[in-house]
């Protein structure tokens, strides 16, 4: 008893300590990016709320918190609030799989990237409902081209990371590293570029932004939303933004190795290279139009993706594995 | 714009479909209609500006129809010119394209000189031309600031409104005033420019034409404003013209029409410089219009500066009468604004007031043929395609 009891103990510390860490660089990643852009566009970012402005996270959390909840009357009640739910709580979960170092990581699953894939399709089933329940013409609009990008790079996604999986030979996460004597991203250059650009696509970030383009769709699928429900779609988006980044980070950047510093610190500093990625492309590039992302992603992408891992496959079946 | 259902589509559902089939004997109304979605964009939609409403008739996300919607800013100008004396009515034109204020004044002065015959001392002149080509810069950076954020790319938004700042600053210097400057006088100009003001402006044009490359940068080859902006809502010069587009939008389509080098007023001919033109007929064509049309202003800006600097002091406004009538009779008169052909057409009966103000203002123009370059493009383009006319609705309404 007493060993299980210590067990669960352990367990529940780590989920604590993980979920209030990520939740906490959830809301300071927002003032991250617009410290980050605001210097990119020759300004200052949020400067107002404490010193540089560094309490400015919890004040917009706050005041979302203090909004009134407004429910559309044309809206479909249940799936309303379901849906943003939904999507946060999809975005979290992913956390527990994560090796943030050799050790330290909420629970182990022997099918750890297959888990990730499939509960990361799952959350993008909120934002679809919340296009749809929120009976808005926009909103549905929104919601509909998020079904229809889901379709083009969850397929990319898969296949980008199948190059690495079949030389680790495994779809634990700590096996992946651990097969990673020199990173993956080495052997495999062209499933690294396609991973992150179908990751832009995961995250709905520019250029792919489609789904709540504030140009074209006002703001998309959350347009009807306000307040908490509206916060919850805000921090799953940047929940899955660190997300992807950790999976690049293990699958192609050797996770948690590197010499000197201790294993977690050098898993943050990779994750956050491509976290400043993702932010540095959002000041960069102007958005594509979702026909024209279809169409890189299932006449360029596949092809490319698919060849990679033919390529993979002849030579680990010539040379038998790394 | 609905369409019948198909009879094909009627055999395919007596054929039987995975959600059930009809069966001999079922009613089924032969005259059912796909109906298009109509939604609405704006006037409080993002892109819209405030004040323009579209509507758009969508089957999926293809719009195959459109209907714009105006008339959310008017205040009633060409009738308030009625009640006003000219000199009284130069506020007003400052309030048409609120972003190119000396352009709006310069089209009127104009107008009443030439109904008047009034000559304009040489040097106020030259500080016309040098403050309309100000106001085009300013306006096209304004217009390239929203273009870029509409289509998804902020940074050029924040770059290109640094340099409109310095811009603005130098009309706060010469006018008092930045975004309405009401400086042009019937004769003349209201005051001289003050001390510096030539050195700050040539400090500008040293710095602009760099922070244009900055914007090439960001967009000039970049392959996904590419994509967005080439050949999306194309529009022939036939048909530009047919429907009275003018200005870099109608340039963009191929047609060599510039009031400053086809029709020349103030001291134009004097100066040189180039007429931007792009055959490209599209978004990308008309960027690249204005984006010369900058550097141009710039080069005009510059000779303006030499001739001022070399001709210090002298007079900068005509003797006109207080009690100003001008002799009953009408004119026309058109300049080159930063969206298009800005005409005033003045009916005078030899009071203080006019009797009949026209404005022909070209974003109203230009807004008309929207549907034309919409139709068969995803609403992603509108957006693309609102940017790329540049309207400013105080112009359209009036």
């Amino acid at each position: 008893m007493d060993v299980l009891m210590s067990d669960i103990l352990t367990a529940l510390i780590r989920i604590i300590v993980v979920f209030a860490l990520a939740l906490l660089t959830v809301a300071y990643l927002t003032y991250l990016e617009r410290k980050v852009i605001g210097h990119m566009q020759v300004r200052m970012g949020p400067m107002r709320v404490g010193p540089h402005g560094l309490l400015q996270p919890i004040a917009d959390g706050l005041k979302l918190f203090f909004k009134e909840d407004i429910v559309p009357t044309e809206g479909y009640r249940l799936t309303f609030y379901f849906a943003p739910i939904l999507c946060l709580v999809c975005a979290l979960i992913l956390f527990a799989v994560i090796p943030f170092d050799a050790k330290f990581m909420i629970s182990r699953l022997n099918i750890g990237l297959l888990y990730i894939l499939s509960i990361a399709s799952v959350g993008v089933m909120g934002i679809i409902l919340a296009g749809w329940s929120s009976g808005s013409k926009y909103s549905l609009l929104g919601g509909l081209r998020s079904a229809a990008q889901i379709f083009s790079y969850e397929i990319f996604l898969g296949f980008s990371l199948m190059g690495p999986l079949m030389i680790a030979g495994s779809l634990d996460l700590v096996k992946i590293v651990e097969a990673q004597s020199v990173p993956f991203i080495v052997y495999q250059p062209v499933a690294f570029v396609i991973y992150l650009i179908a990751a832009l696509g995961e995250i709905n970030r520019v250029p792919f932004d489609l789904p709540e383009a504030e140009s074209e769709l006002v703001a998309g699928f959350h347009t009807e939303y306000s307040g908490m429900k509206f916060a919850y779609f805000f921090l799953a988006e940047y929940a899955n933004m660190i997300i992807v980044s950790a999976i690049a980070t293990i699958v192609f950047l050797a996770g948690w190795k590197g010499p000197i510093l201790p294993g977690w610190m050098w898993f943050l500093i990779k994750m956050f290279i491509f976290i400043y990625f993702f932010i540095w492309v959002r000041a960069t590039f102007p958005r594509y139009r979702y026909d024209q992302f279809m169409r890189i992603g299932w006449k360029i992408m596949l092809p490319l993706v698919l060849a990679n891992i033919f390529v993979t496959g002849v030579v680990i079946l010539f040379i038998g594995g790394y | 714009m609905a369409k019948k259902i198909e009879s094909k589509v009627i055999d395919v559902l007596k054929r039987g479909t995975p959600f059930g089939r009809l069966e001999e004997g079922d009613v089924f109304n032969e005259n059912l209609k796909i109906e298009d979605v109509w939604i609405n964009m704006g006037p409080q939609h993002p892109s819209t500006h405030g004040v323009l409403r579209l509507v758009l008739a969508l089957q999926g996300e293809r719009i195959v129809d459109m209907e714009v919607v105006i008339g959310y800013l008017h205040r009633g100008t060409e009738k308030l010119a009625e009640f006003r004396t000219y000199h009284q009515f130069i506020p007003l034109t400052d309030r048409l394209d609120y972003l190119a204020s000396p352009a709006m004044n310069f089209g009127y002065v104009l107008a009443v000189e030439k109904l008047a015959g009034i000559e304009v001392p040489i040097r106020a002149e030259y500080i016309r031309v040098l403050m309309a080509e100000l106001a085009r810069i300013s306006s096209h950076l304004l217009w390239l600031a929203t273009h870029a954020l509409d289509i998804g790319a902020m940074t050029v938004f924040l770059y290109c409104f640094r340099e409109r700042e310095m811009i603005l600053d130098l009309f706060e210097m010469a006018t008092g005033g930045r975004l309405i400057t009401t400086y042009y006088r019937i004769g003349g100009v209201a005051n001289d420019l003050p001390d510096y003001f030539l050195d700050r402006c040539e400090e500008f044009c040293e710095i602009f034409p760099k922070r244009v490359e900055d914007y090439d940068a960001l967009l000039y080859s970049n392959r996904i404003w590419l994509s967005r902006t080439v050949n999306i809502a194309k529009i022939s010069a036939e048909k530009g013209l047919a429907l009275g587009l003018s200005g870099p939008s109608i340039r963009g389509s191929g047609v060599n029409w510039d009031l400053r080098r086809s029709n020349p007023y103030s001291v134009y001919d004097k100066l040189d410089f180039e007429v931007a033109v792009f055959d490209g007929c599209d978004v990308y064509a008309r960027y690249l219009v204005r984006r010369k049309e900058m550097l141009e202003s710039c080069k005009i800006v510059k000779q303006c500066i030499e001739w001022l600097k070399k001709n210090p002091g002298g007079e900068v406004q005509a003797k006109v009468p207080k009690v100003f009538k001008p002799p009953v009779g009408e004119v026309y008169q058109a300049v080159e604004a930063p969206k298009g052909e800005l005409g005033f057409y003045i009916v005078s009966d030899g009071s203080q007031r006019p009797y009949r103000l026209k404005i022909r203002a070209p974003s109203f123009a230009n807004l008309m043929s929207l549907p034309e370059m919409c139709k068969g493009h995803l609403v992603a383009d509108v957006v693309a395609a609102i940017g790329s006319i540049d309207v400013v609705l105080g112009e359209v309404d009036r």
